[in-house]
């Protein structure tokens, strides 16, 4: 039998760096200071917060630009791509169960209001979902607005892309300055609801499992809108080739996530729990 | 500044070597950073095992003698939970061991991502270090430190305990779980992604396909951790409602979620075991593992089955008695592929060539030690034994037998096994054995006889105990002196290795090693597999 060629690999070996390291002291500052900040234990309070909040902010924006010039370098060969794209859709499952923790909560007492055995609670919802006294604001008026928004947001995200592999660099800007724009008008539309709900965060497990949730998800919409920007950047910065253009993939993969985790959202909270 | 790396001479930019303190704070070689996360499995087993000794020193005769205030206790016995399931058998099994052998054992230069690698390993420190921080802030009115049990239960865990101590806790969870998670992603897409040229799935070694298992367990499990004790931090410091009747909360919600991590988390500590059980099974019996697809598949299931049977731990509660009927049906099935894996060992070493080194001491001894874990487990999963052998000292029997006599008599084999390689010296043979003995007949003693007291009705996390329960108290105690005597006799043997530095070669174990970690040196040049091997 013939033998093969020996393969050298074409796999990705990374010099030593400091991000792992900087990375873990800034949460370490972000997690320690967040209690220091919550319990007053120094003055000001919020310093070592604000440290680690930077502290992870500089590693994040450090260490992706290191990928991203290792990606221009071509150190990103096709099994290393193929690599990006696992690492990519794993960490999405863990959001995705993530979100399945809120869910869980939410169907937890939403299914079953009144449990019989648990009596307090059962006086205090009063065996309803949405529990007694609370008023909960109409699905098809802020609600249905976020939900064309994003749905929109999807289409035009998927323009952009689209537009790269025919390499119409017009329309791949124009699309994601539309996305990006429209993920902020759901963010400026939420930001509004939460100022405005007729319940309250604390006191009531109907405005905990509904702020928490929706604002975990609010929380994604941000960050899935500052990566939409950064690929904007590399659009106009020229990166990003029709053969080529992970970040943009892993982007919009990112955002039709936490799309489909607000359809869940609309269709379990907003229109099945009125 | 000091050199990063030093250059071969008339080598290319692979053979730099870095050198000083940033080769491992700035790591990205996976041998290193599987020696960072097992010398720090080691630190914290000592912390671990500290408080272990306290534990059993209090319960060594009835009465209060160290612990006056007995919620201090109850901090005792919380941090030795959550010390040894996050700092030392995770850490020990899938950062150090799995770091080490996958990319060896598949024939890869290194992880998929080495940088992420090392921030795992780093978050964990970050972890470590809110977790120690959390026993010098106030918990229980009056006392510093979380009493809650590592399963933080609320409402203990929320109005129980108004001071910052359990929030420390919290965010170390949510550390080590971001820690874990980073982790599992790298080596899931290592081993999907790198394998040589020619090893299929089918042709993976088991331990390959224990930490493949464990790391997809890790990713669909630990988020909803995370959720669930992000629902504690809102609940203590936010005005939330999650788990408070009085809001309209459900204390029940947070067992439900809290078991549904729980559950395959224990199952994740014992697969990356069950992985380097068979590969050690298999060197000392000279023969390939009996059932390979049997023991894959088996593995499979436990990772799979294991995700819907969390509510074994919660036969107490109140549930419906159909849904104690599902649970306890489901819960007996994961029985069945548990089983085929140890008749396969057994099949494995019959009509073998058995040769007793120390690691297969170590097998052989959680291969026995382990069922006696898991039969005890098989009556526990039945709701009515359950509802008086929940919280008794039956329970803390069960899971030390599967955990102290199952996964770490797993690190140790590996440890044994591969010491060799990663060190290139080889352990004392003699003190090996006095070490697996001693620590053998210490740790039996000690958990055994607590099977007696929960039989008995002696409930678990009290500090003091009835008269009735002092003989097999004082017989326990005795076992953990002894095992601690082992403990030293380890680190005795680590400090002759270094001593004596016998050199170890390629393969010390001769013909019944096959996996491609043999193949190199030891220890193993700093880059390797720069050309791919073939597998046939």
């Amino acid at each position: 039998m013939a033998e093969a060629e020996p393969s050298r690999h074409e796999y990705q070996l990374v010099e030593p760096s400091p991000w792992p390291i900087r990375g873990g002291i800034s949460a370490l500052l972000l997690a320690s200071g967040l209690l220091i900040w919550i319990y007053q234990l120094i003055w000001p309070a919020w310093i070592v917060f604000a440290l680690g909040v930077l502290g992870v902010a500089g590693t994040m924006v450090g260490w992706w630009r290191e990928v991203v010039r290792e990606g221009e370098a071509h150190e990103h060969t096709p099994v290393v791509q193929l690599s990006l794209r696992y690492g990519m859709i794993l960490f999405i499952c863990s959001e995705v169960m993530f979100f399945v923790a809120w869910f869980w909560a939410y169907f937890n007492t939403a299914l079953f209001p009144a449990d019989g055995q648990q009596i307090i609670r059962d006086q205090v919802i009063g065996g309803q979902w949405p529990p007694q006294g609370i008023v909960t604001s109409n699905p098809w008026e802020l609600p249905l607005l976020m939900t064309v928004i994003l749905l929109s947001s999807a289409g035009t995200v998927t323009w952009a892309h689209h537009s790269l592999l025919k390499n119409n660099r017009r329309g791949l800007k124009i699309g994601l300055i539309c996305t990006v724009l429209l993920g902020t008008a759901f963010t400026c539309v939420q930001a509004y609801e939460f100022l405005t709900a007729p319940f309250n965060y604390g006191g009531n497990v109907y405005g905990g499992i509904f702020f928490m949730a929706t604002g975990f998800h609010g929380a994604h919409v941000i960050i899935g809108t500052i990566f939409l920007t950064v690929c904007l950047g590399r659009a106009f910065a020229g990166q990003f080739t029709p053969q080529e253009h992970l970040g943009l993939i892993f982007a919009a993969w990112y955002w039709h996530f936490v799309d489909v985790v607000w359809l869940f959202l609309f269709a379990f909270v907003y229109v099945w729990g009125t | 500044m000091g050199r990063t790396t030093t250059t071969v001479p008339g080598a290319g930019a692979a053979h730099d070597r870095p050198v000083g303190w940033r080769r491992f704070v700035y790591a990205t070689n996976h041998k290193d950073i599987g020696t960072l996360y097992l010398l720090f499995a080691l630190c914290a087993s000592l912390v671990g095992t500290a408080l272990s000794i306290f534990i059993r020193l209090e319960l060594h005769e009835p009465g209060l003698q160290f612990f006056t205030n007995p919620q201090y206790y109850n901090v005792v016995v919380t941090a030795h939970g959550l010390v040894m399931i996050f700092f030392v058998l995770m850490p020990a099994l899938i950062g150090g061991f799995g770091n080490w052998m996958v990319p060896l054992m598949i024939g890869a230069p290194d992880m998929a991502f080495p940088r992420l690698n090392n921030l795992s390993f780093w978050l964990l420190v970050a972890s470590f270090t809110m977790f120690i921080s959390s026993a010098f802030f106030g918990g229980a009115p009056g006392t510093t430190g979380a009493g809650t049990g590592w399963t933080l239960y609320p409402l203990l865990s929320t109005k129980g305990h108004p001071g910052p101590s359990v929030d420390f806790v919290i965010l170390a969870l949510h550390l080590a779980g971001a820690s874990s998670i980073l982790g599992a992603i790298n080596f899931i897409t290592t081993i999907l992604n790198m394998r040589a040229p020619g090893m299929t799935m089918h042709k993976m070694p088991l331990y390959v396909w224990s930490i493949l298992i464990t790391a997809t367990m890790l990713v669909l499990a630990l988020p909803v951790l995370a959720g669930a004790v992000t629902m504690l931090l809102v609940d203590r410091n936010f005005g939330a409602t999650f788990f408070d009747p009085q809001g309209g909360g459900d204390p029940l919600l947070f067992q439900h979620l809290f078991w549904f991590f729980g559950h395959p988390e224990v199952y994740i500590m014992i697969l990356p075991a069950f992985g380097i059980i068979s590969t050690v099974i298999a060197t000392f019996s000279r023969k390939p593992i009996f059932g390979y697809l049997g023991m894959v598949y088996a593995m499979v299931s436990i990772g799979l089955i294991g995700f819907v049977v969390w509510a074994h731990h919660m036969y107490t509660v109140g549930l419906a008695a159909d849904v104690q009927a599902y649970f306890v049906a489901a819960s007996l099935v994961i029985a069945v592929p548990t089983g085929i894996k140890i008749f396969s060992w057994i099949a494995t070493m019959w009509g073998g060539s058995i040769e007793f080194r120390t690691p297969m001491l170590w097998a052989i001894g959680f291969i026995f030690l382990f069922t006696v874990g898991g039969v005890t487990g098989v009556m526990l999963a039945n709701a009515g034994v359950d509802r008086v052998l929940q919280d008794t000292y039956f329970v803390v029997a069960h899971f030390h037998y599967v955990l102290s006599l199952g996964a770490v008599f797993g690190i140790f084999a590996g440890w044994y096994y591969w010491f060799p390689k990663m060190t290139g010296y080889m352990l004392s043979e003699t003190i090996g054995h006095v070490h697996f003995w001693v620590t053998f007949i210490g740790v039996n003693i000690l958990f055994f006889p607590q099977h007696f007291l929960g039989l008995a009705g002696m409930p678990r996390r009290v500090a003091d105990y009835p008269d009735a329960f002092e003989g097999w108290n004082y017989v326990s105690s005795i076992g953990a002196y002894v095992a601690v005597l082992g403990a030293l006799i380890f680190f005795f043997g680590l400090a002759e290795a270094f001593y004596r530095k016998r050199h170890a070669p390629d393969n010390p174990w001769g013909e019944g090693a096959t996996t491609l970690e043999w193949t190199l040196s030891s220890p193993p040049p700093f880059h390797q597999f720069e050309v791919l091997p073939r597998i046939k």
